[in-house]
């Protein structure tokens, strides 16, 4: 493999895997379904220690 | 003593009993001083372990409220409140002192041991290394074991980490001190010490991991996840830019395995994670356990908490190349690095107003809670500098502000707003229930504390955008003829009165940090100051 198909590879697939992550993150964070687990992670540091 | 215990101080004992002799043969064939006492440093230190392994036979610390319903380990906890204050005076003291050197250079001393080469790596590290990683063992260390509601696993590996890291330290500053550095910025120690911090730094993550795996609450917090961030790429980044290969085994001097410009787009990838990670991942685990601990509230959006959280780790580690704009590296990776620098703006200024925004609704607090000023205050400083660094990463900015006193100010906003003010609100929260104690001994010392900080971090960061600015338009004006209108004496010279001003600041965050020493031993003591108390909003009648 030479330096341009490595750079080409990077340029575009790599745009693509991030995006790809990135909107698994907005998923993952923002589908409904999960408000009452994430309400809940939010209180823990406010338990009784 | 139970066989339990037998075997835990067992595999504790042997591994210092092979360090301890390993530290005697470097030091009997050691080719300089340096190794020769590193060595038997090396052997003080594992034998006294060894000693205090035996002497405490399987009691590695308890909770410090006695009352606890888990046996939390609160005592490798306490032990960080006094070294990441005990780091902290000494470091930024050392800070002062270089900033004088600067004005008045007569304070070189003319001794190779004072000179400003030899006590600035002393200074970023004592700053960075000692006082920043002491406080983010100690806030991970407390984090993590209330967030999971266990136990900080390993036994002794906990102290381990902790008085291994000291060691770390007391090499690397003892070394520069004597003129051994690898040259690397933020990454002076040599090979012996690199080597050492990889086994006390592997050591911490499996402690870290070990305590997550026997969490009682199914949900990791995500500061967690901030600090396990931190641990995982510190150690990537240590290792891959220390790969070196010494001289010889029994000497300090040891040369990189990269050159020319692969080392220094090795060197910055680290130096900048090194701010990414180490300074700010790390550190806003700090803001996500310890604001919404202080505000009594919980954080303002656990979802754009993980979006920081992804976006930010996803975006830091390719923003490295700005620190060689202008430079050989090729163009494209230049581009690159300052492309990313500018999506930072959008995680760093997210996870601003997640910390600040927690504060939504209890405003009136920042008024009555010095603590809780001083956290949000920091908060502020990270939302300026990140502001300010990827304006710098602009190539046409860049080739203004490079090497002159912009980045020093900017840096310095950062350390001494974002990280140092959040490290002193976490020891101010700490103080009081590491020592079992009702309350801190004064929060109106602490606003003292506060005042003296934020007006000197003021005083030296407008000191140094002027001096920058100033420094930056000299070296690049030319006359008619073309040549430079000013040789680069001239240019010094000029900077003689923000050195001055900026010598100010530093001096009273130096003052603001022994205020807070006094605070902490006092707290320690039982001691409580007579003083008038803050009247608390919710304790007044409620207005229209």
């Amino acid at each position: 493999m030479d330096y341009t198909t490595l750079a080409e590879f990077a340029q575009t697939w790599g745009l693509v895997y991030m995006v790809a992550i990135f909107i698994g993150v907005l998923i993952y964070a923002l589908r409904p379904g999960a408000k009452k687990k994430f309400d809940r992670a939010a209180r823990i540091p406010l338990k009784e220690d | 003593m139970s066989d339990g215990v037998g075997t835990m101080n067992l595999l504790m004992i042997l591994p210092l009993a092979i360090g301890a002799l390993l530290g005697l043969y470097l030091s009997a064939g050691s080719v300089d001083t340096t190794i020769y006492l590193h060595g038997l440093l090396l052997t003080a230190f594992c034998v006294v372990f060894i000693f205090r392994v035996i002497q405490s036979d399987g009691k590695t610390g308890g909770p410090a409220n006695p009352n606890s319903s888990i046996d939390y380990n609160d005592a490798v906890v306490r032990a960080g409140v006094i070294a990441t204050t005990f780091w902290g005076v000494i470091g930024f003291t050392v800070g002062l002192v270089i900033a004088l050197q600067l004005a008045f250079p007569v304070l070189n001393l003319d001794l190779p041991w004072t000179s400003f080469g030899r006590l600035r790596p002393l200074h970023t590290s004592a700053v960075i290394f000692a006082f920043g990683g002491n406080a983010l063992l100690m806030t991970s260390f407390h984090v993590v074991q209330r967030t999971c509601q266990a136990r900080l696993a390993g036994g002794y590996a906990p102290w381990f980490v902790f008085w291994g890291y000291q060691l770390v330290i007391i090499m690397a500053a003892t070394g520069y001190v004597f003129g051994v550095t690898q040259g690397k910025e933020y990454a002076e120690p040599e090979w012996y010490v690199d080597l050492w911090l990889t086994i006390v730094w592997v050591t911490y993550l499996l402690v870290f991991l070990g305590t997550l795996w026997n969490r009682k609450e199914p949900h990791i917090y995500v500061a967690n996840w901030f600090y396990l961030a931190f641990i995982v790429t510190i150690a990537m980044l240590h290792i891959v830019n220390n790969l070196a290969l010494p001289v010889s085994w029994f000497g300090a001097k040891s040369y990189p395995v990269f050159a020319g410009v692969q080392d220094a787009l090795t060197q910055w990838w680290y130096g900048h994670n090194a701010v990414g990670f180490f300074l700010t991942a790390g550190f806003l685990g700090i803001m996500y356990y310890y604001i919404p601990k202080q505000a009594n509230r919980p954080v303002y959006s656990y979802r754009l908490s993980i979006v920081h959280f992804w976006s930010l780790i996803f975006l830091y580690i390719w923003a490295g190349p700005h620190h060689l704009h202008y430079t050989a590296l090729p163009d494209w990776a230049q581009t690159l690095g300052m492309t990313f620098s500018i999506m930072l703006w959008m995680p760093s200024w997210g996870g601003m107003i997640n910390g600040l925004m927690t504060l939504s609704g209890a405003w009136d607090k920042l008024r009555t809670d010095p603590i809780l000023r001083m956290m949000a205050i920091s908060v502020a400083f990270y939302g300026m500098s990140t502001f300010e660094g990827p304006l710098m990463s602009i190539k046409a900015v860049n080739s203004l502000s490079h090497y002159t006193d912009w980045t020093i100010g900017h840096v310095h906003s950062g350390a001494l707003g974002w990280v140092g003010m959040v490290s002193f609100g976490a020891i101010y929260f700490l103080a009081p229930v590491m020592f079992n104690r009702e309350r801190l001994y004064s929060l109106r010392l602490v606003s003292a504390h506060f005042w003296l900080a934020t007006l000197g971090i003021a005083l030296y960061a407008a000191a140094m955008w002027v001096s920058g600015i100033l420094q930056g338009l000299m070296w690049r004006s030319y006359d008619v003829l073309g040549f430079l209108e000013y040789s680069f004496a001239e240019t010094v010279d000029a900077m003689h009165p923000f050195y001055v001003i900026r010598a100010i600041g530093g001096g009273m965050y130096v003052v603001g940090a022994l205020i807070m020493a006094w605070n902490v031993y006092r707290t320690a003591r039982g001691d409580v100051r007579t003083e008038k108390p803050y009247v608390d909003a919710l304790a007044q009648p409620a207005s229209a």
